[in-house]
C-alpha cells in the first residue's frame, strides 16, 4: 500500500506526520519511505537513515548524428518545449529545454537521434537503524524539473533483507510529497493509494488544501486530513472538510513542545510518545479504508 | 535581401517591438523593392524557448538579416546557425518598422556580436 502525505501550503507539517507515521508502522510492518520534496528534502532529518548509496539520475537528451540527418525539421515540428532547431543544414539541441520526453527519437524518420544521460539530480537511498528502507531525491541546484528524478525514486527498489530475515507485516510505502499543487506532486501521488493531506486551519492552508484535494479527486485516490496547529485560525478547514466528505483523521495541536522537538530533529511520536496510539489509530483508518 | 524586423503590429508603419522571441510579428522587407509583409510571431505565447521558435520562424520566412532590440543566447544560437545577420536597433525611442528600415539603409544599425542577456528559461 503506498500513501503520499501531501499539503498544498508549505509548512504545514507533512514531514512531521509522514515521518512519525513511518516510525509507528515500522513497529509491526516493512516500511519504505521516498522523501519526494526533491528540491528540499528533509525528512532524513528526523528518521535519521544511513545513506549509502547515491545513483545518479536524470533526463535523457537527444543527440543527433550529422550523417544520418536529413535536416527534415521533423524533431523540432514535434518537440514541445523548442528544445531541437533545425535551421538549413544544422540540427541545434538545447539541453536545459529539453524534458525528456523522448518524442524526437521516437519521430525521426532517419533515427538519426540516440538519448544521452544528462544528470540533473541523484537518488540517496539506504536504511534507518528501525529497518526502514529509505530514498530520497536530491535535485542538483540550477535545474528546474522534479519529475525525472520522482520517476526514479518511486523505481527505486531497497536491497533484500539478509537472508532468514523477518518478513512479517505488510508492505507500506509512504511518499512525503513535495509542497505545492504543481506537476511533482502531481507525479508524487500517481500509483499512490491514499492521500493523507496535512493542513493547517487558516485561510492559506485551506486554500491549498482544495487545490491538492483536487489533484486527488482527479487522480481518483481516496484522501483523509490532519490538521496541523489545530487551536490557531479559523473552522473553515473543518467545514470545508465536512461539506466535502473529506474525513478529518489527526488533529495536532499548536504547542510549543512540539515545535521543539521537531527543531532538534526528532519524530513527534518519539518526542511526544503520547501520540504513539493516535498515529496508531490513524495509519489502521488508512489501510481499513483502502481496503474497505 | 530579406529583413525581418521585430514589430507589435501588421503593416510596415506599426510600432517596433525591442522584443525578438515574444514580439507581436515580424514585418518581412524586401530592401532592394521596398515590398512587406507581416507575419504573426507563432512564439509569442511559447511557455519556454520562444527565442528558439521565432528564430526557425524568421528562418523559413526566408530572412538573411533580423532587427530587434536584443537577442537571448538561444535565439542568437539558432540566429547564427542560420546564418541570419542579426542587428540591434534601440528600443527606447518609439519608432516603426519603417524608421527601422531607414535606419538600416543609412547603414546606422550595429551587429549583434553575442546574446544580449542570459537565458529566460526557469521552468
Amino acid at each position: 500500500m503506498r500513501i503520499v502525505v501531501a499539503s498544498g501550503k508549505g509548512g504545514t507539517g507533512k514531514t512531521t506526520v509522514a515521518t512519525s507515521l513511518a516510525r509507528v508502522a515500522a513497529e509491526r510492518d516493512r516500511v519504505r519511505f521516498l522523501d519526494c520534496d526533491v528540491e528540499a528534502p528533509n525528512a532524513a532529518l528526523f528518521l535519521h537513515p544511513v545513506l549509502d548509496s547515491h545513483r545518479e539520475v536524470g533526463i535523457r537528451v537527444p543527440r543527433v548524428d550529422a550523417d544520418a540527418c536529413t535536416y527534415c525539421g521533423r524533431c523540432a515540428e514535434v518537440c514541445q518545449f523548442n528544445a531541437i532547431a533545425v535551421v538549413g543544414q544544422k540540427t541545434l539541441v538545447f539541453d536545459d529545454l529539453c524534458h525528456g520526453c523522448g518524442s524526437c527519437t521516437w519521430n525521426c524518420p532517419e533515427q538519426a537521434i540516440s538519448e544521452q544521460l544528462a544528470v540533473t539530480g541523484v537518488i540517496d537511498s539506504g536504511q534507518t537503524a528501525e529497518g526502514i528502507a529509505f530514498a530520497q531525491g536530491v535535485m542538483n541546484v540550477g535545474q528546474t524539473m522534479g519529475v525525472p528524478i520522482l520517476r526514479e525514486l518511486k523505481q527505486w527498489t531497497a536491497a533484500p533483507p539478509p537472508v532468514g530475515h523477518d518478513l512479517r507485516g505488510r508492505a507500506l510505502e509512504i511518499r512525503d510529497a513535495p509542497p505545492g499543487a504543481s506537476c511533482p506532486v502531481v507525479e508524487t501521488m500517481r500509483g499512490a493509494d491514499f492521500v493523507l493531506l496535512v493542513t493547517e486551519p487558516t485561510p492559506f492552508g485551506l486554500h491549498d488544501l482544495k487545490q491538492v484535494v483536487a489533484i486527488a479527486r482527479e487522480l481518483g485516490l481516496p484522501a483523509g486530513v490532519v490538521i496541523n496547529r489545530d487551536g490557531i485560525g479559523d473552522d473553515a478547514v473543518a467545514a470545508y472538510c465536512a461539506e466535502s466528505d473529506l474525513p478529518i483523521l489527526l488533529r495536532i495541536p499548536m504547542e510549543r513542545r512540539i515545535a521543539e522537538a521537531i527543531a532538534s530533529g526528532q519524530p513527534l511520536v518519539e518526542a511526544e510518545p503520547r501520540y504513539r496510539p493516535e498515529f496508531q489509530t490513524l495509519l489502521e483508518h488508512i489501510v481499513a479504508g483502502v481496503n474497505a | 535581401m530579406k529583413l525581418a524586423i521585430s514589430i507589435a503590429g501588421q503593416s510596415l508603419d506599426s510600432p517596433f517591438d525591442a522584443r525578438f522571441g515574444r514580439a507581436e510579428s515580424f514585418c518581412l522587407v524586401d530592401t532592394d523593392t521596398g515590398a512587406w509583409t507581416t507575419h504573426a510571431n507563432p512564439a509569442q505565447s511559447a511557455s519556454g524557448g520562444a527565442g528558439v521558435q521565432a528564430a526557425q520562424f524568421v528562418a523559413k520566412l526566408g530572412a538573411q538579416a533580423v532587427v530587434s532590440g536584443a537577442y537571448g543566447p538561444k535565439a542568437y544560437d539558432t540566429l547564427s546557425a542560420a546564418n541570419i545577420q542579426r542587428l540591434l536597433a534601440p528600443g527606447k525611442d518609439a519608432c516603426s518598422a519603417a524608421d527601422i528600415l531607414a535606419s538600416f539603409t543609412a547603414g546606422q544599425l550595429i551587429p549583434a556580436d553575442g546574446a544580449s542577456h542570459g537565458g529566460h528559461h526557469g521552468g
